[in-house]
């Protein structure tokens, strides 16, 4: 961990208000996770304890505490999707990403009409059947 | 020179939006990026001069270019999805360019901010109040007298809060607006931010929708002047479903985990960060301007019925033929939605079940179909309107799944503040699984253990398995803090009362 960067992160929210949520989010994008390092610092940095850090970084889905490099595929599996059909495409999805690709299963991408519908890093994807998901999988 | 209108949306990119946009103007077009018509089966929808070709590839180009496409639908205006709406919030949906602020006041934005403060705050009160306005978000409360108890409530600092954390699965109404009309949410948040004299608002967006937040970033900077002296931050969820819950979304925003508080005290006196905070959801503040507006709300409280007042974007989702955005007033019946708006099924294979108002909505069987949309009425039959979102499914599905999955969805995204949302959901989906595998409940790992001394014995007979499913429908109802818990009752109880053939 570059404690630069992090240091730089801090200094962007210093005095605002409720800047937890913002600065792990920025922790998260810039270092792929927020190790037990970097939530002692930012603990230091806003006067909580490190116990209070952690609780905020484990409950949410998006902050995770080891960086995963793999490429990630992030499918929707909530009920709009479901009723189009994703959850008979899921095994061969599986099976394409194997170990190599991270597919990971969201509640609603908010294209509940054109689903199933996938992300992969900012680019989405709608109107999927088993062949297009399996495809976005192997050139993720 | 053609200039060709492609919508930006996040539904229209998804399906080829942009690349249909570049073959364009490679073929020397003028493309303008505009906001959705809200016809998705459709995206991505082409529109030049009035007229639109739907849905396009890039092979269509050259045929819609020359005049000799397939895809053409003629005028979208008059298309019979958009004619037969009413449109206040959405009004400007497909017409104009989001973030352009030439766009925005040349469709009368701005005027009902104007107008709101010419008057002092209590008449913009006065105003909501009369128009009849409740809460989109799902709880249906007056907005009117949420503004009133912020106003009057004592503080120096006050805040508005817009509640844009749309995870309700069927849902995207919230999602369509900060993308096509960002300016438009600024105004209504503005005008309630003079309405109960607050100077700073923020807009919590969930992480899901990035170009959402894009937009709206975009859009708080162009409109900063305008906006001035009230200020508005966006805040960006983590991908917490309970955020949605509005005392959840107040810790989330303070930068604590998203658990729910208890009630009382209001938001409306203590939110947050202590202070006097009017939380509503997006198509609460959208709505505002129009009420607003000369006029507007005598206009609002025409539409609708009983105590339903004004328009609601419907959004149509799941495996229907016309999915959509589809703005009409209170009153219209699921079955005109679903099926002649809605077209059916998109699999063209008989509808079994709608789930309405999201995760936590009610499965409403085909013989229901006769309900109005009107919260009362829905109230009325075990349902809910929640934000809108209406999901189709076809006869293939298996409604003990749903109701299993309504379960585990609430384990996954439970606070873990109360007990009967944390433990029992996940005692729930246990008991469901057992009801469909006939199993005794022996099958109980939990019951098994040494130390259940006081588990019982002898194993339950189904009726007595559908008893406790009912004993802990009515504790998760009764006895959760907030709506997560309390309302995942709905598509349980409705799934097996109306299709308990599915369930073992």
């Amino acid at each position: 961990m570059h404690t630069d960067d992090l240091e730089r992160i801090l200094a962007a929210y210093d005095g605002q208000n409720g800047a937890l949520l913002p600065i792990l989010h920025d922790v998260q994008t810039h270092f792929g996770c927020v190790s037990p390092e970097a939530e002692a610092a930012i603990a230091k940095a806003l006067n909580l304890s490190r116990a209070e850090v952690h609780g905020v970084v484990s409950f949410y889905h998006d902050f995770t505490a080891e960086r995963d490099s793999r490429p990630c595929v992030e499918l929707c599996r909530a009920e709009a999707c479901q009723a189009r059909g994703v959850e008979a495409m899921v095994e061969a999805a599986r099976a394409a990403a194997g170990t190599r690709v991270r597919l990971k299963t969201v509640y609603c991408l908010g294209l509940c009409s054109v689903g199933p519908a996938a992300r992969v890093g900012d680019a989405l994807h709608a109107r999927l059947d088993a062949d297009m998901l399996v495809n976005l999988v192997e050139v993720a | 020179m053609i200039t060709v209108r492609i919508s930006d949306d996040s539904a229209a990119v998804a399906c080829g939006a942009d690349a249909v946009a570049a073959a364009f103007a490679a073929a020397g077009c003028t493309v303008d990026r505009v906001s959705s018509w809200g016809m998705h089966w459709l995206e991505p929808l082409v529109e030049i001069a009035g007229n639109g070709f739907g849905p396009a590839t890039m092979a269509d180009v050259a045929a819609i270019l020359d005049g000799s496409s397939d895809k053409a639908i003629g005028p979208i205006a008059d298309h019979p999805w958009i004619a037969s709406q009413h449109r206040l919030s959405f009004a400007r949906a497909g017409k104009t360019r989001p973030l352009s602020l030439d766009d925005f006041s040349a469709h009368g934005g701005w005027q009902g901010l104007v107008r709101a403060r010419s008057m002092p705050p209590a008449e913009v009160v006065a105003e909501v109040l009369a128009s009849g306005l409740r809460g989109r978000g799902g709880a249906g409360f007056p907005a009117g007298i949420k503004w009133r108890t912020v106003l009057e409530a004592p503080g120096p600092v006050k805040y508005i809060v817009c509640n844009a954390d749309e995870g309700d699965s069927g849902t995207f109404a919230d999602r369509m607006l900060m993308e096509g009309d960002p300016f438009q949410l600024l105004e209504g948040m503005a005008i309630a931010a003079h309405a109960v004299n607050a100077s700073r608002g923020y807009i919590y967006v969930r992480s899901e929708y990035p170009r959402a937040i894009a937009k709206l970033n975009a859009a708080i900077a162009l409109a900063a002047e305008r906006l001035a002296p009230f200020q508005v931050e966006v805040r960006v969820g983590a991908g917490a479903y309970v955020c949605g819950e509005e005392t959840s979304l107040l810790n989330s925003i303070e930068g604590k985990r998203g658990e729910v508080r208890a009630k009382p005290p209001l938001p409306a006196l203590q939110g947050l960060f202590g202070c006097p905070t009017v939380v509503n959801n997006v198509l609460t503040l959208a709505a505002v301007p129009h009420v607003i507006s000369d006029g507007g709300a005598a206009l609002y409280a025409s539409l609708g019925v009983d105590r339903s007042r004004g328009t609601m974007p419907i959004q149509l989702a799941g495996n229907v033929r016309h999915g959509g955005l589809y703005e009409t007033a209170f009153g219209i019946t699921l079955n005109e939605l679903v099926n002649d708006i809605g077209g059916g099924t998109a699999s063209g294979r008989p509808v079994k079940a709608v789930q309405v108002g999201g995760p936590l909505g009610a499965y409403v069987h085909p013989s229901q179909f006769h309900l109005p949309f009107d919260y009362e009425a829905f109230a009325g039959a075990d349902a809910l309107i929640g934000h809108g979102g209406i999901t189709v499914f076809d006869d293939r599905v298996d409604m003990s799944a749903m109701a299993r999955f309504a379960f585990a969805f609430c384990t996954a995204e439970s606070c873990g503040k109360c007990t009967p949302c944390r433990i029992g959901s996940t005692r729930g989906a246990e008991l469901i699984d057992r009801l469909c595998a006939g199993d005794p409940d022996q099958t109980d790992a939990v019951a098994a253990l040494p130390q259940m001394h006081n588990a019982r014995k002898t194993t339950r007979s189904r009726a007595e398995e559908l008893q406790l499913l009912e004993d802990l429908c009515e504790t998760m109802q009764f006895g959760s803090l907030c709506a997560l818990g309390g309302f995942t009752p709905y598509p349980v109880r409705s799934a097996l009362k109306h299709w308990p053939e599915d369930f073992g």
